[in-house]
């Protein structure tokens, strides 16, 4: 970095009037180069072999098609032609989608009253340990746990929709129901989670800034309006843009909910059925098209979100 | 206001029983005998509570009274798997966290031709959704020979995660310089600098990185179930995932699964019993993922 070299000889030149200073310090300077390679060996080897050599490959393997045990073979754009008339790879989008907007608006909303009446009311480490308890299971474990929760005949939750005289069977294979449940499974995962990185922001929210509102009659809600809300919004914002990109990758929970087989059309999200092209039909070529589909659906997204959470930035002091 | 105060806390603790009261169902059903399922599914508390679900789960009675007791006859190698996936979280947080800390020293502090680039192209790849490198990655170690190993297992995400070196460079740049700068004037090397000086200032973002990353290896799927999942390599949640299909023909194995669930918890909590306090200091330390 420049300011090293510059500020260093600045300070010292003036200071003692070395002369061999300014020399040194370009000697210093070139020596970087050599060191800089050294340090950043291992991650340019994982980055070169694992991220850079895998994306150029994705990227032939979607012009080709695949079979895992023969060589791949070009077929120019055959994969993205079969996936525009493909009903399932729509379907998979149209689920997603879903998912994304039940799972982003319910988890946030949570997260954020959860975060707020904390901050509000106690530090507790134990309150937040246990808040965190869902995130740190796995999601295998926690697909197992709400497919016997929410089991037609003998789960507890239905056993309480019983008791509340519903005619209604939350199950994860009524078409209807599938997918909310998915989304609100992960919301029970991921919302503590959330409201620990929010309530880590409004702790950066000074303090007197209540007290003066208290002090001039604002009540909660109103102080939750104008201090909280604007204050946390580039946080909230990088919170958001984070937990959309990783809500995109939903796999785990519709792998296992359903004892390990096929999930329902409702529920095959884009993840499962890229890797159901890609290791149960052996099409490596067209589950790399998907794959490229969900890597530019990404990319757009978090384009356009990293422009709002710029533009939001501005508002932080 | 009083009322308010009320209701709120009235909400927090809803929150709580909330997350707690699946994992006790969890617990209470581990608990029942798989024949009592039937006629006693909702009481809070199992009529003849037991511990054969967790026997005939871990392999500890023969397949015959498993069999009885509501099983398949499969197990979970617990140990073997917990195992597995202390190695595979532990390799992967450790000497990914060192790797991504060089890595962020360098594109923060040293100066050499290619930097911004190099950087970019390593924030560019946060975009990209594991499963498009997950796919000819695959292939790569299938092509190595690797599949079912522990360096096929772990070899992908060993180096490097594009997340930690971004983040471990942001902090690095917010330590002020006055403190290396004394040290160039001792004569220190630039590797004595970030190894006595900058590692040992940094210990909170290191252990926020490398708990993080235990935590997300821990809990993955995908991948060690493509790589690894062979029985030597199977982890904790790869091998959930089997003993599920095994489950008899007539339905699920609630119990047995329910029991296996109880176990895959156990480290987690382990986990929290001793680090909780860190964990949750560390988020308000990232306020990011």
């Amino acid at each position: 970095m420049q300011a090293v070299g510059t500020r260093l000889d600045a300070g010292t030149d003036q200071r003692q009037g070395l002369p061999g200073r300014r020399g040194r310090a370009r000697r210093r300077r070139r020596d970087d180069r050599r060191v800089a390679w050294l340090f950043l060996l291992p991650v340019i080897v994982g980055f070169a072999v694992f991220y850079a050599y895998p994306t150029v490959r994705g990227i032939w393997y979607s012009f080709t098609d695949y079979s895992l045990l023969a060589d791949p073979k070009y077929v120019g754009g055959d994969n993205y032609r079969e996936l525009i008339s493909d009903a399932q790879a729509w379907n998979a989008l149209k689920v997603t989608g879903y998912y994304v907007v039940v799972n982003i608006v319910s988890q946030t909303l949570l997260a954020l009253g959860l975060a707020a009446l904390m901050h509000r009311l106690t530090r507790s480490v134990v309150l937040r340990a246990t808040l965190l308890v869902p995130w740190l299971v796995p999601n295998v474990t926690i697909g197992l746990l709400w497919a016997w929760l929410l089991d037609p005949d003998l789960g507890f939750v239905n056993h309480l929709i019983g008791l509340t005289g519903l005619d209604t069977t939350l199950s994860f294979n009524s078409p209807e129901w599938a997918m909310p449940l998915v989304a609100l499974v992960n919301t029970w995962t991921f919302t503590g989670y959330t409201a620990l990185l929010l309530y880590a922001g409004m702790l950066q929210i000074p303090p007197h800034l209540y007290e003066g509102a208290a002090m001039d009659g604002a009540g909660e809600w109103r102080m939750f309006r104008s201090i909280t809300l604007p204050l946390l919004r580039p946080i909230l914002a990088l919170v958001l843009v984070v937990s959309l990109i990783g809500s995109f990758q939903i796999f785990d929970t519709v792998a296992v909910v359903y004892g390990g087989k096929a999930p329902i059309p409702e529920t095959r999200v884009i993840y499962y059925y890229i890797y159901q092209r890609a290791f149960t039909y052996f099409d490596m070529g067209y589950a790399s098209a998907l794959a490229m589909v969900l890597v530019v659906i990404l990319g757009v997204l978090t384009t356009i979100q990293l422009r709002m959470l710029r533009a939001s930035r501005s508002d932080l002091a | 206001m009083k009322i308010g105060r009320k209701a709120a806390w009235l909400a927090v603790i809803a929150a709580v029983v909330l997350t707690v009261f699946p994992f006790y169902w969890m617990v209470r059903t581990a608990l029942t005998p798989a024949g009592d399922l039937y006629t006693d599914s909702t009481a809070l508390w199992p009529d003849h509570p037991t511990l054969i679900n967790f026997a005939r789960v871990l392999g500890l009675v023969d397949a015959e009274t498993a069999r009885a007791a509501g099983g398949s006859g499969a197990q979970l190698n617990f140990l073997l798997y917990t195992f597995n996936s202390i190695v595979y979280s532990g390799l992967i947080a450790v000497v990914q966290t060192f790797c991504c800390a060089m890595a962020g020293y360098a594109f923060a502090r040293l100066r050499f031709p290619g930097r911004d680039l190099a950087f970019t192209a390593i924030i560019a790849a946060l975009m990209v959704p594991p499963i498009f490198t997950i796919l000819p990655n695959f292939v790569l170690v299938k092509q190595l020979d690797l599949l079912n190993t522990f360096p096929g297992l772990v070899l992908p995400s060993l180096l490097m995660t594009p997340f930690a070196v971004f983040f471990l460079r942001q902090f690095f740049l917010s330590i002020p310089r006055d403190v290396e700068e004394a040290a160039t004037l001792e004569g220190i090397s630039r590797w004595g600098m970030f190894w006595r000086i900058v590692l040992p200032m940094s210990r909170g973002p290191l252990i926020t990185i490398g708990l993080t990353t235990v935590v997300w290896s821990w809990k993955d799927y995908l991948w060690p179930l493509l790589a690894g999942k062979a029985e030597d390599t199977r982890v904790l949640t790869v091998g959930l995932g089997v003993f599920l299909q095994q489950s008899p023909n007539r339905g699920p194995d609630w119990t047995g699964i329910m029991a296996g669930s109880v176990l895959s918890v156990i480290p987690v909590l382990i986990l929290l019993v001793f680090l909780g306090k860190r964990l949750v200091q560390s988020m308000n330390f990232s306020g990011i993922k």
